[in-house]
């Protein structure tokens, strides 16, 4: 069994689930009823979306190396755009998921990344310590 | 979808979140009792939803109101389905945060029916 499917994993996946679903979701009705309002302010939020997509699909599978490149990707995101849209908020013309450090999503786009990352530290040194320690099935 | 039964649903939703985190932090299963918490939420958003329906007076996007409904209503079962595979502290733990969703998701339909898309 993946280890993304025990423990703490599966909380982890249910959120980036939520966020997935309703990142992608919004983006998408922006991008068709409204495109020409802030074309990059949306442009952004899909691809957080789909990158939450992937982010999901691959802790919910334990395709670790995939993992760290999305949950990595939303977190330089988050700060990145946080950063910018702070100094100067009228610069991508709509709110993002990840606008002001995620405010509008009540922080979960902030800490969700390194929690993420954290989670993948460490499990990853229990999984390394393991296969050290307990020798191969017999 | 009025305030009144936006944040009726967003209280109970809310409530049974607390009960899955309480089952969390004391390390029990999913219970029966919790079950039947998270299915009068699905319920009161399916009552909701029919309501909405007949009754009208919505003043944004239908499309958008009816796509964040669906959203909703899938919430809770995706849920169960993913929380009961892990019979642990964390299974509960994965229905508290869809109920806190179902909270949040709620006050969103609201304010998409006042026209605050």
């Amino acid at each position: 069994m993946a280890e993304t499917q025990a423990g703490f994993g599966r909380v982890l996946v249910a959120i980036y689930a939520v966020f997935a679903i309703s990142a992608t979701a919004r983006s998408l009705y922006q991008l068709l009823s409204k495109f020409d309002v802030a074309p990059v302010a949306y442009g952004l939020s899909a691809l957080s979306g789909v990158v939450y997509i992937v982010a999901t699909w691959a802790l919910a599978t334990d395709r670790r190396p995939m993992a760290w490149i999305a949950v990595g990707f939303e977190a330089a995101g988050v700060l990145i755009i946080g950063l910018v849209t702070m100094v100067n908020p009228d610069l991508l013309g709509d709110e993002t998921v990840w606008s002001r450090f995620g405010a509008g999503y009540g922080y979960v786009p902030l800490v969700l990344p390194f929690l993420g990352l954290a989670w993948l530290v460490k499990t990853g040194r229990t999984r390394a310590s393991a296969s050290l320690n307990e020798p191969e099935a017999i | 979808m009025t305030p009144f039964v936006a944040y009726a649903i967003a209280a109970f939703a809310s409530t049974v979140a607390l009960f899955a985190l309480w089952h969390s932090f004391k390390g029990f299963r999913f219970s029966n009792p919790l079950f039947y918490g998270v299915a009068a939420t699905e319920v009161l958003l399916v009552v909701a939803g029919v309501g909405a329906l007949f009754v009208g007076g919505n003043q944004g996007d239908p499309i958008l109101f009816w796509s964040y409904y669906v959203t909703t209503l899938i919430i809770a079962p995706a849920a169960v389905v993913w929380g009961i595979g892990d019979k642990t502290r964390w299974g509960t733990g994965v229905v508290a945060i869809a109920m806190l969703t179902v909270a949040v998701l709620s006050i969103r339909l609201m304010q998409i029916w006042q026209g605050h898309g």
